[in-house]
């Protein structure tokens, strides 16, 4: 188990640095660069371009440099100081020149919320259903589980946001954008607000939930249906062993194993799913701040998100990874 | 467990086979496919369906009355036209009337009142602008129009007095074929690199299959972002549209590749593969007439089910404003106008290319769902 643990560690680690390369590379195939942005930017408001400032954050970046030496500036100011880089400020004149990790820093909180409570949502419906589903198999229930499923698969996140607005404010007035009320925006966190917050958080969660719970129930449905039909059941049943108790011993814990080796890939998928959402809900989320980078090509904010994320996955999958060896003893990694 | 009716339905099957020689049907494996995926019944719905909106996709231009960018003027944002039928005695001759625009005193909305003395009869087969059939023949037919005069919206008009009709059944061109296309080049790369990664196997495979997994560790949409936003905007309709193929297809050939190694890496060693080798089969041969047919199935099951990700992708990334651009049209441009939610309030029609893409993306499951039972049509 722990050899296993370790020899897993040691291949993430080139995985990690041939992940951060490919970020890299990816967010320089647009063409030009932060500074010659950030001069054009200053010159275009008639401001007074500083040379020694811009002197310094070529130094810095090793900016006009061959990309290798930027990459690895890059990860020099990562691994020694903590640093991305900066903004050159593509969401909102306030994150100019802001560094990105206190970017990523400031909306990690929420991001993590939504994706965590979906992530809860999802299993809390869909296992249920999905076991419900394959114990009654072509009842009036099962259908509708089905119906919903092809549903959830069907409509686009995005779409599915916006014709919640819709039917919300046609009903109420009330346009559930944002995470907060105006007055609660920049407060501090308190209890108040966390109740303002679960006022507006239905949404994003209810429009995830449904993209993940449709996917869930199938899985967890063609799963059980599998366990189902083997012949241990048979034997265990034929032993006289309670219905109830024969279901959740043996095949419900098994029909969970590929959903605790999707478990790593589940934080991500929502961040990515998560950001459609955001934009059109005008949430405080990566989301959004990733959109506007990538296409303002705000490279260090945007190659910083895609390796944040990325490195969350396979770390994820390390994990869930362990998680299956300790739960199927019948797993063997050799 | 098989109930006792079941058992007894087959019962006189078999005596009947016994005794009746002619009844016992020799039925190939092709044969075999077709009977079982016909038996899925949303199979059976989403086939139609799906032939019917592809069909509509490359009739696009004679189906529309009007070309995606002609402005109606003076109608903007006006609902779907109204149909009625009874002109001249022919209680079937459908005809609209002409509308005229007010605003509304207060809010300024625009208002549109059928004028109840000028009926327009609709005509079929009508001559109108001139376009091209998959770029073979020049023809100015179009399905049905109206005479000068009035027009025809059978989903509204935008909010820049285009069409919603028009435009929704020529966006179908790009958000229906976009799938198609990505899932060929994703095809091409999956079987090649899957398969040579399954055949060579040792050092080989375990590179490709490192790189599989980093390739899957990016999440996707953000990944989907990145790279069409590097997509030179300037660039012409046709160009965009083919570099957002490639794109999608970017992530879509990873899992293909995964399933042709699996597939490959299992089969190899079978009993019946062993044996026809043996017997002096070529390796080509055992490729082409044992192992391919024995996944080939799976093979179009994958693609299948994954063309509606890549018709969603387009969409979505078409709808933040990052992927098809405007003169291009796809369901997810024309989706940008339902962005104002509180206008939707006044104006639904402007969600109907999203009823199309839903459709879609079911009728895709559904086939998807009865190919996957049809593909294996020993098992019980």
């Amino acid at each position: 188990m722990l050899s296993i643990i370790v020899r897993r560690i040691f291949i993430l680690i080139p995985m990690l640095i041939l992940l951060s390369m490919i970020s890299f590379v990816i967010i320089q195939l647009p063409p030009g660069d932060y500074l010659s942005t950030y001069v054009l930017r200053l010159e275009s408001q008639g401001l007074v371009v500083d040379e020694a400032e811009i002197a310094r954050l070529e130094q810095r970046y090793g900016l006009g440099k061959p990309l290798y030496t930027q990459y690895f500036r890059w990860m020099r100011n990562f691994i020694v100081h903590g640093d991305l880089g900066r903004s050159f400020g593509s969401y909102g004149s306030s994150y100019e020149n802001k560094p990105v990790s206190d970017i990523i820093m400031e909306r990690l909180p929420a991001t993590m919320i939504i994706s965590i409570v979906s992530t809860i949502v999802v299993w809390a419906v869909a296992i249920p259903i999905g076991i419900y589903s394959a114990t009654h198999q072509y009842s009036l229930m099962d259908y509708l589980s089905i119906f919903i499923g092809f549903i959830g698969l069907a409509i686009p996140n995005f779409l599915f946001a916006i014709i919640i607005m819709w039917i919300v404010f046609a009903q109420t007035g009330h346009a559930v954008t944002g995470l907060f009320s105006l007055e609660f925006k920049h407060a501090p966190w308190s209890i108040a607000k966390v109740i303002d917050m679960l006022k507006n958080v239905w949404v994003p969660v209810l429009v995830l939930a449904t993209a993940g719970t449709a996917g869930l129930i199938r899985v967890m449905r063609a799963n059980l249906l599998d366990e189902l039909n083997k012949q241990y059941v048979v034997t265990a049943r034929a032993k006289g062993l309670s219905e109830r108790r024969l279901l959740w011993k043996y095949p419900v814990r098994i029909a969970f194993n590929p959903i605790f080796s999707t478990i790593g890939w589940l934080l991500p998928a929502m961040v990515g799913g998560e950001a459609l959402v955001s934009i059109i809900l005008n949430l405080q989320t990566i989301g959004p701040v990733l959109l506007t980078a990538v296409l303002r090509q705000d490279m260090y904010l945007a190659g910083s998100i895609i390796m944040i994320l990325s490195a969350l996955t396979l770390i994820g999958t390390l994990i869930s990874d362990i998680a299956l060896v300790w739960l199927d003893p019948r797993i063997r990694y050799d | 467990m098989e109930s006792p009716e079941k058992v007894n339905a087959q019962l006189p099957d078999l005596a009947t086979a016994g005794v009746d020689d002619d009844a016992i049907e020799y039925l190939s494996r092709g044969k075999l496919i077709r009977r079982r995926f016909w038996r899925h019944r949303l199979a059976r719905l989403g086939l139609p369906v799906l032939l019917a909106l592809y069909m509509m996709a490359i009739f696009a231009d004679f189906i529309a009355p009007y070309p995606a960018h002609t402005r109606l003027k003076g109608f903007k944002d006006a609902p779907p036209s109204v149909i009625h039928f009874g002109l001249d005695g022919n209680p079937f001759r459908p005809y609209v009337y002409a509308r005229k625009r007010s605003f509304h005193p207060e809010t300024f909305r625009e208002i549109y009142t059928e004028q109840e003395d000028e009926k327009f009869p609709i005509h079929f087969f009508v001559r109108g602008e001139r376009y091209e059939i998959l770029g073979l023949f020049k023809l100015d037919l179009h399905l049905f129009g109206v005479d000068e005069g009035a027009n025809i919206t059978l989903f509204g008009t935008d909010s820049v007095s285009r069409d919603l009709f028009s435009r929704t059944v020529i966006a179908a061109r790009v958000s229906l074929f976009v799938g198609l296309g990505g899932v060929a080049i994703s095809f091409v790369l999956g079987c090649l690199i899957g398969g040579v990664s399954g055949y060579l196997g040792g050092i080989v495979d375990e590179v490709i299959q490192r790189i599989i997994d980093l390739l899957i560790a990016i999440p996707t949409l953000p990944l989907w972002m990145v790279l069409s936003a590097a997509i030179p905007r300037e660039w012409p309709v046709e160009h965009t549209f083919f570099a957002i193929t490639i794109v999608l297809s970017i992530v879509g050939w990873t899992g293909l590749a995964r399933v042709v190694r699996g597939k490959l890496l299992s089969l190899r060693d079978l009993d019946f593969v062993v044996a026809s080798k043996l017997c002096g089969g070529s390796d080509l041969y055992i490729i082409t007439r044992h192992l391919l047919p024995n996944f080939a199935s799976h093979l179009i099951v994958t693609l299948t089910l994954a063309i509606p990700g890549m018709i969603l992708g387009e969409t979505a990334l078409s709808f933040i404003g990052i992927g098809m651009l405007e003169p291009g049209v796809s369901w997810g441009v024309l989706l940008q106008d339902t962005m104002n939610f509180g206008a939707l309030v006044h104006q639904p029609w402007k969600l109907i290319p999203g009823v199309f893409i839903i459709v879609t993306i079911l009728m895709f499951n559904f086939v998807g769902d009865g190919l996957r039972d049809a593909a294996d049509p020993y098992s019980l």
